[in-house]
């Protein structure tokens, strides 16, 4: 085997698939347990991307469908790292976001919220972090939506995330939350994660030290994938 | 008191929503935004092997398609070589994003057979295709695999398969043969659910 192994997923930190306060949940969980694999190629090879897939403006939500001027809303800038389990950087690594516009509305054919749609505003952007595992998002805040569940149900400001790692048995999708906002503790998806520190992870402090004075508020959002697993019984010349 | 361990904690799964499209796929949510979107080619034009052609339909514990799923599919080219892992056909990739038709939930993707690969302690696994479910109502995306029906003496040694006890519930990651090539019905709960990995 070419790659180290993955540590084995905390299925306890993650949301459990059964989730009946998200009521979609329900008939959408597998009853049967997982069948549980030790890593072999087909789970520790993935998917690579490199700057050929992408554009320089595909992170910039402000203009990457930008028709006649810049979105409505609130000017942010959402930057972070990727990092793994052992704190190391995940470079060059596909980042994904996708989120509602400043009034809550996606830009989705099958999205019939009453909120207008922003003719400037995609509401999707895409980049790779750098060799530090560093990305960087310029968009505008989304708003807060309703949704139906229970019958006075919305979803706190969120920004969708899609990372994929190294590995294919890395691949996650989550979603970022922004300080302060009172919607949080009401919220059935956010709470289907049992550990409060878990739901904490997910939620992007305001990081004034990198602002834009008079131009645009930041948010800070670190992200962590499964680690990888050394051992002394492979030579690794790049390191373990 | 000991040490405290130092390791990062996994970021916690939460669900794609209805709209994963927004964001993956967004010819599928009914714009254009990018240059090129990305996955809708998993073999490239260059792959040796045999062309096919797998559809199927992922269905929830009503038995009703689950038309808001977005499936991803990284697999091994005809040599049974991931790319990265070695030398692979020019432009193949061996990944892919699949949506379904929204009205029907059916959906249906071109590849090539994949080779066999090799496993843990030298152990050849069956020719499968890696599939990952997001979808709304799914907190955390669900791995599965599926193998050719034509494999079967290879389906029969394969480590991956030998772990699943019940015959009845190994016959939930084989597809079986149709008119265009290969069908593949996923579901995620309810009569023959399809056995799920925690990979
Ligand atoms: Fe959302």
């Amino acid at each position: 085997m070419s790659k180290p192994e993955l540590f084995q997923r905390d299925r306890e930190w993650h949301p459990r698939a059964l989730t009946p306060d998200y009521k979609t949940s329900v008939s959408r969980s597998p009853n049967y347990p997982l069948l549980s694999l030790q890593s072999s190629d087909s789970e520790i090879t993935g998917p690579t991307f490199g700057h050929g897939d992408i554009d320089p403006i595909d992170n910039d939500l402000l203009r990457n469908y930008a028709k006649t001027g810049d979105p409505i809303g609130e000017r942010i800038i959402v930057h972070g790292r990727v990092l793994d389990e052992n704190d190391r950087p995940v470079r060059n690594t596909l980042v994904e976001v996708w989120h509602a516009n400043a009034g809550g509305r996606y830009r989705h054919k099958k999205d019939t919220y009453l909120a207008p749609i922003d003719p400037n505003f995609g509401g999707c952007g895409r980049t790779l972090t750098d060799d530090e595992g560093y990305y960087i998002f310029r968009t505008v805040k989304p708003g807060a939506y309703p949704w139906r569940n229970w019958v006075n149900n919305w979803r706190p400001a969120h920004i969708h995330f899609s990372v994929f790692g190294t590995a294919f048995a890395q691949r996650l999708i989550t979603q970022m939350y922004f300080e302060g906002d009172p919607l949080i503790p009401h919220c059935p998806i956010l709470k289907a994660i049992p550990d409060a520190r878990a739901i904490e992870r997910l939620i992007a402090p305001l990081d004034l030290n990198a602002t834009i004075p008079l131009d645009s508020i930041a948010y800070k959002f670190d992200i962590v994938l499964r680690g990888q697993c050394s051992t002394f019984f492979e030579n690794r010349p790049e390191g373990n | 008191m000991v040490q405290s361990l130092d390791y990062l904690k996994e970021t916690p799964s939460q669900t794609a929503g209805p709209y994963v499209h927004i964001g993956l796929a967004p010819g599928a949510a009914g714009f254009d935004i990018y240059r090129q979107e990305l996955g809708h080619d998993i073999a490239g034009p260059n792959a040796s092997g045999t062309r096919i052609n797998i559809s199927g339909t992922v269905t929830d514990g009503f038995g009703a398609p689950v038309k808001d799923v977005l499936i991803e599919v990284w697999q091994a080219n005809a040599q049974g070589i991931y790319a990265g892992d070695g030398a692979v056909e020019e432009g193949f990739r061996g990944w892919g994003r699949v949506v379904p038709d929204f009205e029907t939930g059916l959906f249906s993707f071109d590849t090539v057979k994949p080779g066999i690969v090799m496993g843990r302690e030298g152990r050849p696994m069956a020719p499968h295709l890696n599939l990952w479910l997001i979808a709304r109502g799914i907190n955390i995306g669900l791995n599965t695999r599926m193998y050719f029906p034509d494999e079967v003496e290879a389906n029969a040694v394969d480590p991956v398969l030998g772990l699943i006890e019940q015959p009845v519930r190994r016959e939930t990651l084989i597809a079986t043969a149709d008119d265009a090539g290969y069908r593949f019905d996923i579901r995620l709960q309810g009569d023959r659910e399809t056995v799920f990995l925690d990979v």
